[in-house]
């Protein structure tokens, strides 16, 4: 009698098994050889579920329509501008991956950089500098502390992230603005970064041989890491990856480290003056990117995050207190941003009042969403905020480079935005219809 | 036998109520349910017990000796709960005792879920007492209950769809090593546990939750469960919304786990599924257990029957002579 209450609903939609599986299981935990890998990948693709490939040559793609429109896009000179341009765009998206993998967002960290930033200067203001570390710190700490607290109050009231950081948006340009009048009472809404290891931190370089030997080392430790994680797994009778692919992922950072070593060693010189060496700030976007990326996948911490974002009840009756990490990652994407202040400080050699910090953070959002992150929660890498920051950095420096205005600059970053905003959510679609 | 008369305890409940603490010793005395549910269960346990060993290996036998001889695994004497002005449970008086499947069936409202939510410590009953092992114990919230060996597996299933099997059973409770979470250490104890429970159709642990079908789903919140040294696993509803083939692995999942020597309590609509997999049915009916014994006392019709009504003419036929067919139901 009651029985056909619970009927099943859905049951004649179950999917074929072997082709969800395929579809949904990366690549990495189910090919045992480099065909089927590639295969399953496919497969992947189609479905919406595609890894960094796709965004690699969709970046492929934009580089080579700007070198056949300029020829001077792919001039040293212009690749390391590029580089210094996406750094700053790369540290904000990865403050912002943070929360978005949470189903949170902060749209007031273009402000807090700056407004961290700011307090850097300040200290570091000439006749009493302070230590250039300490100014550093509190450039991490205000950005940081302010983001945690939007955190509190967003889980602790439950009120939408988006209307609490947009209130914390507001506040911080308050904030900045105040500040900086007792700051830098005179530079007219602007203060000088004071400091040559911090403005080295854009302009100055490593020198080539020390950018080749940072290179090696790095593709080195994270190619012997790879094996070492593969060959445990081995050991104790689990699956993992075809010895092919790992190799050819180690093959493909190393051609990444190549590459980026050769531009950065290239004279970019004007004249007579010689500028070799790779920027800092590829080292520090670097170190950033290999930090936040254990933290999301090694630890608890991260896995916690990913939890809250796929499934939140889910996480709570598994025992997570989720206020604590909520608040944690706001943190993070605070500390992250104050980071980003102060490569952008360094960048411009001063901060300002009038940084576009509503932008920044929408150019920050795009380019973690871009890069693969999911606006929903659950679903995004550290990796996806470079892979999009260095798109949005690319359509914003070729369309300069083209001599185009700030017109075609806004409405392309936002096409490829919507692009991606829709293949996210095709492929959540599918995966939840599935 | 076993179905008091429906008016039973009712004058003795407004003063009950106050003093929940004071029946002790009153409550197995009085109540009819306990004590018909013991006589019937004493009766019927060894043979039932000597079914399951038959049929599922050695280990069985410290079983036979403990539901002989000790208290069963958890007791429940004379809970109720009430929620505000609505009486949703009044004087429940059940043995979960190891090693056996116990459905307890009943119309929409008549309380199940109020009860599993008890024993699993999201509610607290108002009146009567909890015994594990034997011994009175306080379950004030989910974690109380988890910590003595309990754990609830609910019909959404709570796993998190973008997370891997592995991350999922660990949800919580990951291992570490070196500040670093142990992934092979954590993937091989998942991969044990889900091959003693024989749930190796999935293709790979590593897979997200969210590619598997609806009975995988519920092998691996019950793997989950499992895997912590659960004692006794409840299932809410787990086939409800499964197919046909999905349900008959949910069903093998549950007679696995019986022979784990774990105890397990399924709520359940469907009474198909109920009767070929319980061992014991408990009827409610309007928050009262109408009912309690082995479930080859009862068919379909005389289930319904007290699901509806509260009794059942058909029964006494069938409880007249209680031994025949007693593991029928494998």
């Amino acid at each position: 009698m009651s029985t056909d209450v619970h009927e099943p609903p859905s049951e004649a939609a179950e999917p074929d098994e072997a082709a969800s599986e395929a579809a949904l299981a990366a690549p990495e935990v189910i090919a045992s050889s480099l065909g089927e890998y590639l295969k399953i990948w496919l497969t992947r693709v189609r479905n919406g579920e595609s890894g960094a490939l796709p965004v690699i040559l969709g970046l492929v793609a934009i580089v080579v329509y700007f070198q056949v429109r300029s020829s001077l896009f792919l001039s040293a000179g212009n690749l390391v501008n590029l580089i210094g341009q996406a750094a700053w765009i790369i540290m904000l998206g990865m403050a912002e991956v943070f929360v978005l993998l949470l189903g949170e967002i902060d749209l007031s960290i273009g402000y807090t950089s700056a407004l961290g930033a700011t307090f850097t200067c300040w200290l570091l203001l000439p006749p009493n500098p302070a230590p250039w570390p300490l100014a550093v710190l509190v450039g991490l700490a205000v950005p940081a502390v302010f983001s945690g607290l939007q955190g509190l109050i967003v889980t602790r009231l439950r009120l939408p992230s988006f209307v609490v950081t947009l209130a914390g948006q507001l506040l911080a340009l308050g904030l900045l603005l105040e500040v900086m009048d007792t700051a830098a009472p005179n530079g007219g809404g602007s203060i000088r970064l004071y400091n040559n290891v911090l403005t080295d931190i854009y302009s100055g370089a490593l020198t080539p041989l020390a950018g080749w030997i940072v290179m090696v080392a790095a593709v080195a430790l994270a190619g012997a890491l790879f094996l070492v994680r593969d060959s445990r797994r081995r050991a104790s009778n689990l699956t993992a990856p075809p010895l092919s692919v790992t190799l050819l992922k180690i093959a493909g950072m190393a051609v990444a480290g190549v590459v980026v070593v050769l531009v950065g060693n290239t004279d970019r010189g004007v004249g007579l003056t010689v500028v070799r060496g790779v920027p800092w700030v590829v080292l520090v976007v670097l170190v950033v990117v290999v930090a936040w990326s254990f933290l999301l996948g090694r630890t608890r911490f991260g896995r916690y995050v990913y939890a809250i974002g796929g499934n939140a009840e889910a996480a709570r009756r598994a025992g997570i207190n989720l206020s604590r990490i909520r608040i944690l990652a706001f943190t993070l994407a605070g500390v992250t941003a104050g980071i980003m202040g102060i490569i952008f400080t360094s960048y411009l050699g001063s901060i300002s009042t009038g940084v576009p910090g509503g932008q920044n953070v929408l150019y920050a959002v795009a380019a973690a969403v871009i890069g693969g992150t999911s606006l929903f929660g659950g679903r995004g890498k550290m990796l996806n905020a470079v892979l999009g920051g260095l798109i949005v950095a690319v359509i914003y420096n070729g369309l300069e480079l083209l001599g185009l205005g700030a017109a075609p600059q806004y409405i392309w970053t936002a096409v490829v935005l919507l692009a991606a905003v829709t293949v996210d959510t095709l492929a959540r679609r599918r995966s939840t219809t599935a | 036998m076993t179905i008091p008369s429906a008016e039973g305890a009712r004058p003795a409940d407004a003063g009950r109520a106050s003093s929940p603490d004071s029946d002790t010793t009153d409550g197995t005395e009085t109540m009819e349910t306990p004590d018909n549910t013991q006589n019937s269960t004493g009766e019927e346990n060894p043979a039932e017990v000597a079914a399951v060993q038959a049929e599922v290996a050695p280990a069985q036998a410290e079983t036979a000796a403990e539901s002989d001889g000790g208290p069963p695994l958890l007791r429940l004497v004379d809970i109720g709960k009430s929620f505000g002005p609505v009486r949703v449970l009044s004087h429940v008086s059940l043995d979960i005792p190891i090693g056996q499947v116990t459905a307890v069936v009943g119309d929409n409202g008549a309380g199940k879920s109020t009860l599993i939510k008890t024993i699993a410590g999201i509610h607290q009953a108002d009146e009567g007492q909890i015994l594990w092992q034997g011994r009175r114990v306080n379950l004030h919230s989910p974690k109380d209950a988890t910590d003595l060996g309990i754990a609830t597996v609910y019909q959404d299933l709570a796993l998190a769809d973008n997370l891997d099997i592995v991350a999922n059973m660990f949800l919580g409770h990951e291992m570490v090593k070196r500040f670093q979470l142990d992934e092979i250490g954590m993937e091989i104890t998942a991969k044990q546990t889900l091959a003693d429970l024989s749930v190796v159709t999935v293709r790979s642990i590593r897979q997200p939750v969210g590619s598997l079908s609806g009975g995988q789903r519920q092998a691996v919140a019950v793997a989950r469960a499992v895997m912590r040294q659960a004692k006794l696993v409840i299932l809410d509803e787990p086939t409800a919304a499964l197919g046909v083939t999905q349900t008959r692995v949910v069903l093998d999942l549950i007679k696995r786990l019986k022979s784990q020597n774990i105890a397990v309590i399924v709520i359940s609509h469907n009474l198909n599924d109920v009767q070929s997999v319980a061992d014991r049915i408990a009827v409610l009916r309007l928050g009262r257990l109408v009912a309690v014994g082995p479930s080859s006392q009862y068919d379909a019709e005389s289930i319904v029957d007290l699901m509806t009504t509260g009794t059942s003419k058909r029964l006494a036929a069938t409880s007249a002579e209680p031994s025949s067919g007693s593991s029928s139901e494998h």
